[in-house]
């Protein structure tokens, strides 16, 4: 086993790392940008070394000097996180130059899944499903034929496209002549070409992901999955496992179909293979995430396994410590992802100093944290602050073990997106398992629907009013010190010190 | 001890007497007995006839919020003896405004210069955080009188951005 890591990653996944290395007896060593001199991962490392301004750039996606601390600390490997470096090519192939050990998967792996068109021509080779449609440009008779064949709802596409130009939903075959005609014309003004191809259109799509990890002797597991179809602008809020949806001959399907997938591109140590599903449980492949997922704890709770642990291991050259029968889900788990955001501006993000924290903890509740009290959340990175994850024996468990964390969890001085996972973890729908890609659009667009009890105001504000009164006697802040008694607060502490500064004197002669 | 406080906007009188180490309390009238600790800085642990409440403070460099339960609650106190409170109590959207930083950030645009004619809600700056840019708006129907801030400047949270007169 390794006897120094160099963790080229920051925030609450730095930490998480850290303690991982701690765990297994190796020493970590942490780089830091200069705003981030105080954060939290710098204080849990064993070693930690400056590279540079904040800016990321220049710092942590700084190839150089990274490879250039873990040459002067003495690491023998990298474990680079979620972002920044990750799912970069280029640093996985300079770290095995100057024989630094990548934490992840080989370059040649990386660069396959990097791109689209070319995973794509690798998946079908392996047998992955697509969503179907035709792959080219069609002309109007040919695309009749494959929309009857795949079945309408279909969606046209033009083939130079993006940005929704040029695209069109037809769920009845009458009006596929017409859409065709406006999508031909749309694309033909919009990108100069009038090549369009025909897709199944996926009602209400869920994001189903499955966790792969696969050794350097050839043997691969999938360890279940994970529901992400909890999502804002792209991006994730609310991961859970297993899916709600999931029935145990979809999950052996999906976990054979990813560990296909990353067979056939060589792929090893921990990866995700990340699926969009519709409501009857049929899955199309959307692409493979070459690294660590933020949502791993999910799946490190029902599986009872580390995640890190094991991508340690299998970088060391270890197998795989079990075989896929060996694995069994066990139980439910949901993980929230505190943002710096402010949920009554648009979730804008809100970095700032935090004043007051009061962390939840109890059964059933995991907290991996980048922050703590008096420290400020820098400007310049991602608003991640922290994961709250709640684990039970059944999914109802989960829920409300987390409800009450989050009844516990506050964070002072900056907003955070709290108050969302209360809305969404009271909701209907979400309780009852009917997840999909717009299901957090919608609970946004009815701001008054599922306010929970916590958050009603009726009662509340005589409490609120004395509060403030007994607050201003019992521990005044500055302001109100200088309202009591006119004085300003800075001349009397003064004055106060100076009396205290003489009455010693006297004492002493 | 008697003290105005203002609960989101709305003003209450409330008189605090300390007997054997509890609280009398008078809110607006109603008599209240109430037994209070510190339990840590900003965090108020109150029991009100039997019923617990842990109440949160919450500073920031331009407001002062409480947390009851899980509900936020915008505060103002006041000591009427005080003269500077009694003073502070008559600003309102007349006079000059000033724009405050609600966050730290860079300054990325100046949308209204010095002397630009605004209306209340128009966009005076843009101020960039994590990656994301806020329109910073005029509080009232006016003109910019004074820009305190270059493009590309960092601020921090509470500082003076522009005055709107």
């Amino acid at each position: 086993m390794f006897k120094k890591i160099l963790i080229a990653n920051r925030g609450e996944i730095a930490v998480r790392v850290i303690r991982a290395c701690r765990e297994m007896g190796i020493r970590s060593v942490a780089v830091y940008s200069d705003v981030d001199r105080a954060s939290l991962h710098v204080r849990k490392a064993d070693e930690a070394y400056h590279i540079g301004p904040a800016t990321a750039s220049e710092s942590y996606l700084n190839i150089g000097k990274i490879l250039g601390v873990a040459k002067a600390s003495g690491a023998e490997a990298i474990h680079p996180g979620y972002g920044f470096l990750s799912e970069n090519a280029v640093f996985a192939q300079a770290c095995a130059d100057a024989g630094v050990k990548f934490v992840g998967p080989p370059p040649t792996a990386m660069q396959m899944m990097g791109s689209k068109t070319r995973a794509r021509q690798h998946m079908e080779k392996a047998n992955v499903p697509f969503v179907p449609g035709s792959l080219r440009g069609l002309e109007f008779d040919e695309t009749r034929e494959v929309a009857e064949k795949i079945g309408y709802p279909v969606m046209l596409k033009a083939a130079a496209g993006g940005g929704g130009k040029g695209m069109r939903l037809v769920r009845d075959p009458r009006d596929l002549k017409s859409a065709f005609e406006a999508a031909r014309s749309e694309a033909q003004r919009s990108f100069s070409d009038s090549e369009v191809y025909v897709e199944k259109f996926i009602e209400n799509p869920r994001h189903i992901e499955m966790q792969v990890l696969a050794d350097e002797h050839g043997n691969c597991v999938y360890l279940g999955e994970r529901e992400c179809s909890v999502q804002r602008r792209h991006q994730k809020v609310l991961e859970e496992s297993p899916s709600p949806i999931a029935t145990p001959e979809m999950r052996l399907q999906m976990g054979e179909i990813a560990v296909q997938a990353a067979k056939a591109c060589g792929y090893t140590n921990a990866g995700t293979v990340e699926f969009i599903a519709d409501q009857q449980r049929n899955f199309y492949f959307l692409e493979m995430n070459t690294r660590l997922q933020v949502e791993h704890p999910v799946t490190e709770l029902v599986t009872g396994h580390d995640l890190v642990h094991l991508q340690f291991r299998i970088a060391a050259g270890e197998k795989l410590p079990f075989q896929q029968d060996d694995i069994q889900l066990r139980g439910h788990a949901i993980e929230c992802r505190i943002y710096a955001e402010d949920p009554d501006n648009n979730y804008f993000p809100s970095p700032g100093k935090i004043t007051l924290l009061l962390a939840p903890s109890g059964p059933g509740i995991r907290r991996d944290s980048g922050m703590y009290e008096g420290w400020t959340v820098p400007i310049d990175y991602d608003p991640l602050l922290a994961k709250l994850i709640g684990y039970g024996a059944t999914r109802d468990e989960a829920i409300s073990r987390l409800q009450r964390a989050l009844y516990e969890y506050f964070v002072g001085g900056i907003k955070t997106n709290i108050s969302l996972f209360r809305r969404i973890l009271n909701n209907g729908d979400f309780k009852a398992g009917k997840l999909d890609t717009g299901f957090l659009d919608r609970l946004l667009a009815n701001p008054e629907q599922a306010v929970v009890e916590d958050e009603r105001r009726e009662g509340k504000s005589k409490i609120a009013a004395i509060a403030a009164g007994l607050f201003a006697v019992l521990e005044p802040t500055a302001a109100q010190a200088t309202n009591s008694n006119g004085a300003k607060p800075s001349a009397e502490a003064q004055s106060k010190w100076k009396q205290a500064g003489r009455a010693e004197s006297m004492r002493s002669l | 001890m008697t003290y105005e406080i203002s609960i989101d906007g709305k003003s209450h009188k409330l008189e605090l007497n300390k007997i054997d180490g509890r609280w009398e309390c008078s809110l607006d009238g109603e008599k209240m007995n109430v037994d209070a600790v510190i339990a840590r800085p900003n965090v108020l642990s109150l029991i009100v006839d039997g019923q617990a409440f842990e109440v949160k403070r919450e500073m920031t460099a331009t407001d002062l919020h409480l947390w009851v339960k899980s509900a936020r609650f915008a505060v103002d106190v006041r000591d009427p003896r005080s003269l500077r409170s009694r003073r502070a109590a008559g600003a309102g959207v007349e006079g000059p405004q000033q724009l405050k930083a609600p966050m730290p950030g860079k300054i990325v645009r100046i949308l209204a210069p010095a002397g630009t004619a605004v209306t209340a809600g128009q966009g005076v700056l843009v101020i960039e955080a994590m990656k994301m840019q806020n329109e910073l708006k005029s509080p009232k129907d006016g003109a910019v009188k004074q820009i305190v801030v270059a493009e590309g400047a960092s601020v921090t949270a509470g500082d003076v951005l522009a005055i709107v007169e």
